[in-house]
This record gives C-alpha cells, structure tokens and sequence, in this order.
C-alpha cells in the first residue's frame, strides 16, 4: 500500500518520538517500505551541528542506525530553512514533493484550544500534503 | 580549546570552514519548559535579567514619572557633552575601519565559507536591510532634519560668555540662504550617510563572520571569543548579551514613539484625529497587533514582503516628490549636496575643540548613540540575512548603497521643503513640529491627500518591519543564539517592544525619555562596538589562512 515512508525527526528531541519512531517502522515493515527521516535546519550554527552539512551527516546517521536496528531500508533528507520555526511545515511538504514518499508518519501533540487559531505542525502538514499523513498522538 | 588556541584568540583553520573549536553548545545554558500551551527555550540568565530589568525600568517610570524624568534629562545632558568627543571619534574610526576593509586582501573572505552562495536576490537583501536600518527615522526626519539646520545655518551664530547658543552646525551661514542649503544638506547626509551605516555595518560582519564561518551561535558575545576565549560563555558573555538587549529595546522604543507620534500627526492632518496620548496608545497597540501577524508569518513571509511593499511604496513617494517639485533643482542638487557633504565633511567629523556645541553634542552625539543602540538589532538582522556575500561586496552594499540612498531621499524631501521656503516664501513646513513637517511640505504638492496617505502607511509599515524583526533579533540573542526557539517567545518580545514604547511616551518626559535611554546605552555599547572591530581583523586574517 505504501512505498515510501516519510518521517520527520527532531534530532533534539528523540525522546518525545519514540512511540512514532516505532510506529512507522512497524508500517514500514508490514508494506516492506522505506523510510525517509526527514529534518530541517538553518545555516546559522545550532544546539545539533554547526553547518547545515554537518547537521546532513547527523541525520543520515541516524538513520542507518535505525536500519541497523529494525532491519528496514531507511535513507535521509534534510532541508535549509531561514526561520526554521515558522517555515519548517513548508519544508517538510517540500521534502515530501522532493522525495515522492507516499505517507507521512509524525508524531505531534493532542490539540487543545491553542490549535483552533495556531495548528500544531502535524496538522497543518495534514491540511497541507497531497498524500496520506498519520499524526501519532 | 587546546593552550594553543587560547594564546592566537582563534584557533588554527581547520579546512575550509575554519570552525572555532569550543566544547560551548549552543543551548546548552537554556531552560526549556512549558507555560500553559506554550512552550518555551531561553537563555539562562540572559533572558531573566534583562527581562526582569526592564520590568522593574518600566514599574519605576510609572511609579516616579517626576524623579524619573529630572532623572532622564541629567542623563542625557551629562552623556552627551561629557563623551561627544568619544562617540565622534568613534564614529570616524569605524568609517576608516570598513573602508579599509573594502581595500585591502581580507575583503576576499566570504561569509559562510568560501563555497556558499547567498540567500536572498540583491533585491530583497537590499530592501530588508534598508527597512530595518532606517526605517522610520527617514520618514520623521527626511524633511525635519534639513530644515532644521538650514533654518539653523541660515540663523547664524549667536554666543553667550563666549559660548555658543545658536545649533547651527560648524560657523553656520548667516543670511545666506544658498550656503545655507548646502551647510543643511551637508550635516544632515552627514548623520544619515556612511557614518550609521558604518557602525551597522561592523556589528553585521562580527556577527555573520563569527556564526556563519566559525560555527559560533549568533549573539554578540560570539565576536568576543578572540579575545575572551571561553569566558564569553560565562559572565562577560552575558553582560555583553544583557546589554545589547537594552540597547535593542530602548533603540527600537524610540522609533516606535517616533512612528506613532508622526502617524498620529499625519492622521490629524488628514482626518482631523484628535493628537494626544490615547490615540498614541492605540495606535502603537493597533500597529503591535499587526506586527504579531507578521511575526507569525515568519521571516520569508512576513518582513520580507513587507520590506519589499515598502522600498516600492517609499520609491513611489520618493519619484512623486521629485517629479511634482522642481525637478532639476533636486537632480542637481542632489550632485551639489554630495559636494557639500565631502567638502564639510572633515569640519563635522572632527571629534575635538568643536565651538557648535549645542550641534556637535546634540545632533550629532545624540545621533551617534542612537544608531550605535539599534547596531546590535540592525546588525544582527542584516547579518542573518547575508550569508554568501564576501566581505567585499558585503560593505559596499551595507555602507555606501544605502549611504547613497539616503542622500538621494534627503536631498528630494529637504531640497522640496527648503526650496519652499527660499523661493516661494512657504513657510508651513519650516513652522510645524517635527513630526508633521512631512506632512506640511506635501500639502505644498498636488494631490497632499494621497501622498500624506502613502506618507502614514509608510511610518505604520516600517514601525511593523521593526517591531517584527526586532523580536527576531531579541528573541535571538536571550535565547542563547539558538534560531529555531518556540514562536511565542518572538510573540512576547514584540508585545514587551510596545508596551516599553507605550510607557515611556505616556512618562513625564514622552519621546525625550526615550532618547535618554538611548544615549545612555549606546555609550557602552560604543566599547562594545570598539573591541568588535579588532575582532573582526583577527577572525578575518584567520579565514584568508583557511
């Protein structure tokens, strides 16, 4: 059913994906898929990496660890942002058009009355891509 | 960082990125945490203390607006005739710094490494950092400010036991309504030109020099790392961050209270809305609201459609006044004047035994302070959006377009008005307060109803530009130089940025309090500014050795 699996990661805060971490491995190994991480990054030095190159080698080592891991064929692609807060929705649809995944799997926060007037990034990317999106609450 | 670092300032290169070596994250003295809904990243204890600071500078100008006021007044007189001569001298160094920088091999050095390539079109690079640079100021003083000295100058000297009372820049031109212009135009490019945008310009290079090419976070303290090493990280580090905070806060508040006066006088002008302190009010919280949208819309979205709506809107004006008012009186006194400047340029740069006093301490000092106070948040904001221009390219940009534009727009709005006043006898500009002068010298001009329109919406549109990217900037620098902090953090700073504006108008001494806080932080900040400049050499020569 699905192909390409993208999922967006926040290397700073792994410890609050995990539950959709695992979920879209399991997908992907149930649809024999692949799993692209997906992040997005300044040029300007952050907490994670210094250049947008580094921040590039990062991810993609995360990700063969996670193939390591669970056995699923995973890769990476990372986008340069100026104002990675505001514009990282429109980087993530990016990533999707640019990779030709097919689902979208991220995890996000259960919606309170914040989100009837500012969408979590989850749903906005929702309301946003052409494919499927699973937002794992 | 190894003991051999710590005696060069900045470590050997390291391949073509030559990143600093230091064990210092970014982030890495950030609390993070959640407020209701919201949640939030600052720096510790930047963040706390400037916050709390001007907390407690707000609650005091409210409580004590009498104490407060005096108390502001002796500031600004104390600051401006004990340390002219500094900010003067300061100023000149800093010209002569990017000017040699321009010359010499380093100008070489690209800013991101030697194979980035810019981010923005030269288009929306230029207008951003025009926007941000001037903004407001251009649209209080475009007319005021050359019609004050000419009015000045033409006035000629006048002296009390020897000293003078008259604030006619150098020997002034009595009588002379022709030296008078070219002495007006001459002091007021001087203020606008290379000299401001020197001092951006330096503060613009620090910043993207130290984050983009040696990998540190994007705070002023990070162009002190050649110097202090890694104690920028600790207490000196946050003095240097707390106090560009202040000198952001305090700049941006003064042109807020410029732009909501001038608003409300033009909307007084137009629509007969009544000038006093509630609309004032209104207008900086109706004006903060839609700052916010911006904010929200991010930096693509949001200042850089909004700087390029201006630079097209203040090009319309700028090509309306120049066509309705005598045309080739401006083209060519647009040559004259640069003329004028160069020829009195070396009188009013000079930093000793002035005898205009009352000119050189305050105009000029007052003037020096107050863009050496927004040099950390225009710096900062040109610096972010620079990345992939070579030093070069860099400074003639930063310092000699915008110098020229600046000299274009003056010479067209305080060549109309001053030409009113010599050769049609019009005077209603050379009466009016400051901030309406603007709006008199277009009601001289056919269809006053629609430029005085465009007029107001230009001052509401940079006040938004402003206010959006002063958040950036602020938000940047207490969260530690981390970019990607949650938004409503951006959203506080630009509600705090009114609400100091709104304070300190509504204070016993209203825009002149403001113009206190100013000076008072820009003196320190001019040090800053001085150390920066040593900085920049030894990270540069550095780079060319990458």
């Amino acid at each position: 059913m699905f192909k390409k699996i993208l999922m967006p990661v926040d290397l700073a805060h792994l410890e609050k994906l995990e539950k959709a971490l695992s979920c879209g491995t399991e997908l992907a190994k149930t649809f024999d898929a692949e799993i692209v991480y997906a992040g997005v990054t300044t040029a300007l030095p952050g907490a994670l990496s210094h250049t947008p190159a580094e921040y590039a080698e990062k991810l993609k080592a995360f990700a063969q660890e996670q193939s390591t891991a669970s056995g699923v064929r995973c890769s990476s692609v990372s986008q340069i942002s100026h104002d990675v807060s505001i514009d990282v929705d429109n980087a993530l649809l990016k990533s999707v058009e640019e990779t030709g995944a097919d689902l979208v799997v991220m995890a996000s926060h259960v919606p309170g009355i914040v989100d009837y007037v500012w969408p979590s990034h989850g749903g906005r990317l929702a309301s946003h891509a052409k494919i499927s999106v699973m937002l794992v609450r | 960082m190894t003991d051999e670092n710590a005696d060069q300032g900045i470590p050997a290169p390291e391949g073509a990125a030559d990143i600093i070596d230091t064990d210092y994250e970014i982030g890495q003295d950030n609390i993070d945490g959640q407020v209701g809904p919201f949640g939030f990243d600052i720096h510790n204890p930047v963040f706390l203390v400037s916050g709390l600071a001007i907390v407690a500078f707000v609650f005091y100008t409210l409580a004590l607006p009498e104490q407060a006021g005096s108390g502001f007044t002796w500031l600004f007189s104390t600051v401006t005739t004990s340390f002219d001569w500094f900010f003067l001298g300061a100023a000149d160094f800093f010209v002569i710094f990017c000017l040699l920088l321009i010359v010499s091999p380093l100008g070489k050095v690209r800013l991101g490494g030697a194979d980035a390539t810019p981010d923005y079109s030269y288009i929306g690079w230029f207008a951003m950092l025009f926007a941000a640079g001037m903004g407001i100021g251009l649209m209080f003083y475009g007319v005021s400010e050359p019609m004050s000295h000419f009015s000045s100058s033409f006035g000629g000297i006048a002296s009390e036991g020897g000293v003078r009372t008259d604030w006619a820049p150098l020997g002034g031109a009595e009588g002379d309504a022709e030296a008078a212009t070219r002495l007006g135009m001459a002091a007021t490019i001087f203020h606008w030109g290379l000299h401001p945008w020197a001092i951006y310009a330096i503060v613009a290079l620090a910043l993207a020099l130290f984050s983009y090419n040696k990998g540190l976070p994007l705070t002023i303290r990070s162009a002190f790392y050649p110097i202090l090493g890694d104690r920028v990280w600790g207490w000196p580090g946050h003095l240097i961050d707390i106090l560009a905070v202040f000198a952001t806060l305090f700049g941006l508040a003064t042109s807020l209270g410029f732009g909501a006066t001038q608003a409300n006088a033009g909307l007084n002008e137009l629509f007969g809305v009544p000038i006093n302190d509630t609309v004032e009010v209104l207008l900086i919280s109706g004006i903060t609201a839609i700052a916010l949208v911006s904010v929200l819309r991010g930096l693509d979205g949001g200042v850089k459609i909004l700087s390029e709506i201006n630079m097209g809107l203040a090009f319309l004006l700028l090509v309306f006044v120049l066509i309705a008012g005598p045309t080739m009186l401006i083209l060519t006194g647009f040559v004259d004047y640069l003329v004028a400047y160069v020829q009195y340029l070396p009188g009013l740069a000079n930093p000793i035994g002035r005898d205009d006093v009352n000119f050189s301490q305050g105009w000029t000092a007052f003037y020096w302070a107050w863009w050496i106070s927004w040099s950390p948040f225009v710096g900062m904001f040109i610096a972010r959006v620079s990345r992939g221009r070579s030093v070069r390219e860099f400074i003639i940009c930063v310092l000699l377009i915008p110098s020229l534009v600046c000299v274009l727009w003056m010479s067209v709005f305080g060549g109309v008005a001053i030409d009113q006043v010599v050769s049609e006898g019009y005077t209603a500009a050379q009466e009016a307060d400051l901030p309406i002068q603007l709006f008199k010298m277009l009601d001289a001009l056919p269809l006053a109803g629609i430029t005085s329109l465009i007029g107001i919406v230009l001052v509401i549109v940079f006040f938004v530009t402003s206010s959006d990217s002063g958040s950036l900037v602020i938000d940047t620098i207490t969260a530690g130089g981390k970019v990607d902090a949650p938004v409503p953090q951006r959203v506080f700073w630009c509600i705090f940025e009114g609400a100091v504006a709104i304070v300190l108008l509504l204070s016993a001494g209203g825009l002149s309090s403001l113009q206190s806080m100013v000076i008072s932080t820009g003196l320190p900040f001019t040090i800053v500014l001085l150390i920066m400049c040593f900085a920049i050499w030894k990270g540069l020569r550095s780079e060319m050795k990458a």
